[in-house]
């Protein structure tokens, strides 16, 4: 079935295909349709849930810990602010191996106030150990999160679906809304090794002096690295079920590619359309759009990038006294490597400042001009 | 001869409390009167410690160890994930004053006015013991603590928690004391058949933070209610209070104090004031009181 | 159902080990009775069988034994002296005075 809707409500109907059985979340601007939308399901009695309407996102995590630790599917929905104040928690979900699932929407962190699109808050929770997707429009929305079920819940680790605010998460899209039978089938019942419960009773998380912690910590990367595989391998037999594949990353016009522009989320979109008026002047120039952004997918940027002469990346976040956070992770899997392109960082569109296709151009077209990267940052649109 | 508590045990030996530690016996306690369908969530406290280390545990239950002021909402999560599954389990948030007090109340406070269907037990040792006895919003007037030390002890008295925690209306709140056991079970059990959220704050004495004798801590727990410093009640809806247990004579409070050494520099003054100040929380409960 | 060990568990490899931090053995390993500088001595002529030692006992370290006297069974208090860490509760509240601290030899 196709319905109009807004990314928030996709990510609602993703959490409800998905059956969600708790849902724990506090309202926060533009995330609070995805959890209007759940309420109502709940209440309906269209989604078998317990909302728990708790008094903040740092109760939110806390409390979608302790359910997805009883063996429950889990769903919170949070964005900025909220996610900064979930913090502590997140590093708890990632330590207890509970595959929560999580939509946030990327809003400028304050001060000043800022209600608009920026990645900083997401990026800013890099090192917890949670998965990060980034979406480039609603349906890709909707389909993160059952993904994201199906992969957190195997390698016992939380996954977040990001999207931008407002560019998607208020702007109407048609999105095809799968078959609850085949979600069924691609998703099954959540079943851990582990769990809270009397008849098996275990305490989790207590004290582990430095003879056991590393080895936990190595076990949580090693279950990152083979989400690796598990992403590319989900995003295909999602595409063999539903018809939409999906990947660690996405490319566009590369075959030939001698130029690449990388980004991320919806500003890759605009890229795309800057790229056909750029093919269309006979610039032999790609897309690469990064949309699993933990675990890395170094192998993926690598193999893409070694064909090419000169690659830029996009980036709506930076790491203050650094550059931007896309660009110092695919300058980070280049280093090492033989025969890699300059590779130059752009920051751009931050609080939500709009990034339309002609900057693009001029982005790249400034890009082509430089002999080599002198600096970390290029500007664009800051006026200065 | 009849045991008045229950004689099975749930809560194994071998755990890591200190002698003497009011928190472990009133743990014994709770575990007697809720059984083995119990689980536990336990924030930064004394007893993320006491229950041992991975991969050990003491207490027979499943006990998930969670952030320090996530004792409530951790509970209110695992409560939602039994309901979904259609298990019937007591979910007790089990904490210590600081994760009550301070730094959990508001968790607690949510998870109070949703009246999420979970068990909270406050075992009170009056100051934030586990990291080397800092003061807490619970930490009583005059006492010393690592940060309130002789030169300036405490200069505000102790957080009313069990007001601010009736004033949440929810359906059972008590006090407890170890040296009560029979009081205090008999409350565990009251609490385990009520729906909502039960509040349990339980005096707890702690040798090595009030500078006690270990071998006075049932002495304390006794005195703490015989003086009516810690006056043994039960509260429904935040609106009907009743004392458990009736105090005839009740004790000079110095008999308490003089017994920790938390309160050893307290002058006669001082000692005079702390008894106004206990007489006049007397007179304010016992107007409440049905 | 964890289990009891003889010993603290340490995992000698990654591959032996859970993926999270949880519990599969019980305590008893931690034999707690080498804290105990005091050790109590129930005195059985004088104890009463109240179990008050029992009640009070944080560890729990005091099991009840039934044993038959005079026709009537009896809760008879043992100290088990593996866990008891000699807080002194058990002869701080004994009613007839029938627990006594004894120091414990080097």
């Amino acid at each position: 079935m196709r319905k109009v809707m807004i990314g928030n409500h996709a990510l609602s109907y993703g959490a409800k295909l998905s059956r969600a059985r708790v849902i724990a979340a506090y309202p926060i601007t533009p995330q609070t349709d995805v959890v209007e939308l759940l309420s109502e399901m709940c209440a309906n009695g269209e989604l078998d849930a317990k909302f728990i309407k708790v008094e903040s996102e740092h109760s939110a995590m806390a409390a979608s810990v302790g359910a997805s630790a009883t063996g429950v599917r889990t769903f919170t929905a949070t964005s900025s602010q909220g996610l900064a104040l979930m913090h502590e928690v997140l590093h708890w979900a990632v330590g207890a191996r509970t595959p929560v699932v999580m939509g946030n929407i990327n809003r400028a962190l304050g001060p000043p106030w800022s209600i608009w699109t920026e990645q900083n808050d997401s990026l800013s929770q890099r090192d917890t150990g949670w998965m990060q997707v980034y979406a480039q429009n609603n349906q890709e929305v909707l389909d993160s999160v059952i993904q994201a079920y199906k992969v957190a819940e195997e390698v016992q680790l939380p996954a977040m679906v990001v999207l931008a605010a407002f560019v998607l998460s208020h702007t109407s899209e048609a999105v095809e809304i799968p078959e609850q039978e085949k979600v069924d089938e691609f998703l099954p019942a959540y079943q851990p090794r582990y769990k809270i419960d009397p008849e098996e009773p275990h305490a989790f998380g207590g004290l582990t002096d430095p003879n056991g912690y590393f080895e936990l910590r190595y076990q949580i990367q090693k279950a990152m690295e083979g989400a690796i595989s598990r992403w590319e391998e989900v995003g295909e037999e999602f595409g063999d079920v539903f018809g939409r594949k999906y990947g660690l990353v996405e490319t566009y016009k590369v075959s030939d590619a001698k130029k690449l522009i990388i980004s991320s989320a919806t500003l890759a979109s605009t890229a795309r359309t800057a790229i056909d008026d750029l093919r269309k002047r006979g610039e032999k120039v790609g897309l690469l759009r990064i949309r699993v952004f933990r675990p890395f997918p170094s192998e993926k940027v690598k193999s893409v990038l070694r064909s090419i002469d000169r690659a830029m990346v996009i980036d709506r976040n930076i790491s203050f006294g650094a550059s931007g956070i896309f660009y110092q992770e695919v300058k980070a899997a280049c280093y090492n490597e033989e025969n890699m392109p300059p590779i130059f960082g752009i920051i751009t569109g931050l609080g939500g400042r709009d990034v339309r296709k002609e900057d693009i151009i001029q982005m790249y077209e400034d890009v082509m001009k430089r002999d080599k990267p002198k600096s970390d940052i290029i500007w664009k649109g800051v006026r200065v | 001869m009849k045991l008045t508590i229950p004689e099975k045990e749930v809560m194994g030996h071998g755990h890591l409390a200190c002698q003497g530690c009011g928190a472990a016996l009133s743990m014994r306690y709770a575990l007697k009167s809720l059984g083995k369908n119990t689980v536990l969530s336990v924030p930064a406290c004394c007893w993320s410690v006491i229950d041992g280390p991975f991969p050990h545990s003491a207490v027979n239950i499943p006990l998930f160890h969670t952030a320090f002021e996530t004792a409530a909402s951790t509970a209110s999560g695992i409560k939602a994930g039994f309901e979904m599954q259609g298990k019937d389990v007591n979910v007790v948030a089990w904490a210590g004053d600081g994760g009550t007090y301070d730094i959990g109340i508001q968790a607690l406070s949510g998870a109070a006015e949703r009246n999420d269907d979970i068990i909270y037990v406050c075992y009170d040792n009056e100051a934030y013991m586990n990291t080397g006895v800092q003061r807490s919003s619970s930490t009583p007037w005059g006492a010393w603590t690592t940060t309130t030390p002789i030169k300036h002890p405490k200069d505000r008295p102790k957080k009313d928690i069990i007001g601010i925690m009736a004033a949440h209306r929810i359906p059972y709140l008590a006090t407890a004391s170890p040296a009560y056991p029979e009081d205090m079970i008999q409350k565990f059990i009251k609490a385990k058949d009520i729906k909502g959220t039960r509040f349990l704050l339980i005096i707890s004495p702690c040798p090595p933070g009030w500078k006690s004798d270990p071998s006075n801590t049932i002495k304390l727990a006794r005195l703490a209610v015989q003086t009516r410093i810690f006056p043994l009640i039960e509260v429904k809806n935040g609106q009907e209070w009743k004392l458990t247990k009736k105090v005839h004579k009740p004790k000079p409070v110095v008999e308490y104090l003089r017994l920790q050494g938390r309160f050893r520099h307290l002058t006669e003054d001082d000692i005079a004031l702390i008894q106004k100040n206990v007489d006049e929380n007397w007179e304010i409960l016992s107007r409440k009181l049905l | 159902m964890p289990k009891a060990t003889e010993k603290q568990i340490f995992f000698k490899t990654v591959g032996d080990m859970p993926p999270l931090a949880v519990s599969l053995f019980t305590m008893d390993y931690n034999k707690t009775g080498t804290w105990r500088n005091v050790r109590p001595v129930i005195d059985y002529g004088k104890c009463t069988f109240c179990a008050i030692c029992w009640k009070y006992c944080p560890e729990p370290a005091i099991k009840l034994e039934r044993v038959e006297e005079n026709n009537k069974e009896k809760l008879k208090p043992i100290i088990d002296y593996d866990y008891c860490k000699g807080c002194g509760i058990c002869w701080t509240e004994c009613p007839v005075g029938a627990i006594h601290p004894e120091e414990e030899a080097e």
